[in-house]
């Protein structure tokens, strides 16, 4: 099975649009390719600013960031999923999903609906959505991009619990068939530890990695009392993420 | 679990329809008391303006004159959409430009209509080509305007969609540019049907050789009020179709999406 591309971070300057004041300096990390990366750190320390960065979106920084070879905002389009749903408000679900990436059939996006919990919703407008509904069509949107590379911003924020379990078994479903890279950033430890093969905490003003933890036992091979231990032991090192 | 929506009060969509339709029919009969309490020729009854606008019809007046006033709205119309909106998206996406040319905006929004009318018939002659070049100059400040702003309101972060997904520039403009700008395009299309047939209307009194406003004022020089009413009902008449029959399944089309999240 092919891999996901790898990922090299190398951002020697990147400043705050308003203030100029630096958001990153000298921050290098590599994702290697098939692997799960976690991004976790306080409020405003620049996770989303990273994801857009590697997402190719934002281009005003000094460095280099590389995805399976190619500059970011050259490389393929990654399965992104936004902080916010971002959807087209003037296209149903189905049509969501086709408008970025063309190739969709109508039955393909029908399925990646079904895939988040969404049948029958196909036709609606994102208007007639509730916000979690929205939150699901923004996640099959990225599904249905993902060819071996995942972004995916606090891609479970503002869904019920139980939906929460069921799209993390989903997303470490896919990751494992698609053989995906993927960077997470997310409040929540326990999708850390269901999903991710590594976690890096950023911290401070330029951000820096304060941790990188490698957890030794395998995506796939995770219990639940392991994913529980993980859990635990991650919420209890960094405060901001919440059990 | 979809949200309700306003389309799902059909009781009070018919009550609202009903008195949609009722409104014109209610104001030719307001019209009709009040013409038959007065009772003078300079305040004539719509009935008797029904008679007039058969009587101009058969002496095949109001139609040429309606074909001529049509005309010359039509080409001042679209061509005024056209270029406003191109100066209106210019402005809206580069910065500069907007602030060179911003001011310029300000004065051709408060030109007085008649002042550009009488300096271009100067220049011009009492051409056609002078009396539709007037009406866009006043028409087209007013696109570039609303588009203008518009333009300004575009979602940034539906830009980042489209550059984050890899969005060809055509799929680009079809789905995310196009949809942000349709609002903003009716809504001066509105203003500036209502606008131009009223310029045009002034102009052809002010100069021309013929056409609704030319007509209305050989009436006035008569004290022609059942005449100038006929002409007056028939372009209401025209204007009503246009809204009905056009602008709005046009706006239903492209704005549909909005009423459901009213």
């Amino acid at each position: 099975m092919a891999l996901g591309p790898r990922v090299k971070v190398d951002v020697v300057l990147k400043r705050f649009e308003g203030t100029g004041e630096p958001l990153f300096a000298n921050l290098s990390f590599e994702v290697e390719p098939g692997s799960v990366v976690a991004l976790v750190g306080p409020s405003g320390v620049g996770k989303s600013t990273l994801i857009r960065m590697i997402a190719g979106v934002d281009r005003r920084f000094e460095g280099m960031i590389t995805v399976g070879g190619l500059p970011a905002s050259e490389a393929p389009p990654a399965g992104l999923v936004f902080q916010d749903s971002r959807l087209l408000p003037w296209l149903s679900a189905i049509d969501n999903l086709r408008a970025v990436r063309p190739e969709t059939s109508r039955d393909e996006a029908r399925h990646w609906l079904d895939r988040v919990g969404l049948s029958g919703s196909g036709d609606a407008l994102p208007d007639q959505l509730s916000g979690g509904m929205q939150r699901r069509v923004a996640l099959a949107r990225a599904l249905s991009v993902n060819r071996g590379f995942l972004l995916l911003d606090e891609p479970l924020v503002s869904l019920d619990r139980h939906l929460v379990t069921e799209l993390q078994n989903l997303f470490a479903e896919l990751i494992a068939a698609e053989g995906s890279t993927a960077l997470l950033v997310t409040h929540l430890a326990e999708d850390a530890a269901r999903l991710a093969d590594r976690t890096l905490l950023l911290e401070g003003r330029p951000a820096r990695i304060v941790a990188d933890r490698h957890f030794p036992v395998a995506r796939q091979d995770r219990t639940a009392p392991e994913i529980a231990r993980l859990t635990s032991l991650l919420s209890g090192e960094a405060k901001e993420l919440t059990p | 679990m979809h949200r309700a929506t306003a389309a799902g009060r059909p009781g009070r969509q018919i009550v609202g329809r009903s008195l949609e339709i009722a409104s014109l029919p209610l104001l030719l009969v307001l019209w009709q008391v009040l013409a038959m309490h007065y009772g003078n020729r300079l305040f004539p009854t719509p009935v008797d303006v029904a008679g007039r606008i058969a009587e101009l019809t058969t002496a095949e007046k109001l139609v040429p004159d309606f074909a001529k006033t049509l005309g010359r709205a039509a080409v001042a119309f679209v061509l005024s959409m056209i270029i406003g909106s191109a100066i209106g998206i210019v402005m809206g996406r580069v910065r500069w430009l907007d602030r060179l040319f911003g001011g310029w905006l300000v004065v051709g929004l408060n030109l007085p209509a008649i002042v550009i009318a009488i300096v271009l018939y100067i220049w011009l002659g009492l051409t056609e080509f002078a009396l539709i070049l007037a009406v866009m100059c006043n028409k087209i400040p007013l696109v570039a305007t609303t588009i203008r702003e518009g333009v300004k309101s575009f979602s940034h972060d539906l830009d980042e969609l489209a550059v984050a997904f890899r969005m060809p520039f055509l799929r680009r403009l079809r789905l995310i540019f196009v949809p942000q700008l349709m609002p903003f395009v009716l809504a001066s299309a509105r203003t500036g049907l209502s606008l131009i047939w009223k310029i045009v209307l002034v102009f052809e009194v002010l100069g021309s050789d013929g056409g609704v406003g030319f007509r209305i004022n050989i009436f006035f020089q008569f004290f022609d009020v059942t005449a100038i009413l006929a002409y007056t009902v028939v372009f209401i008449a025209v204007i009503v179709i246009i809204e009905y029959g056009v602008m709005r399944p046009l706006e239903h089309k492209v704005s549909g999406w909005r009423s459901v999240r009213a």
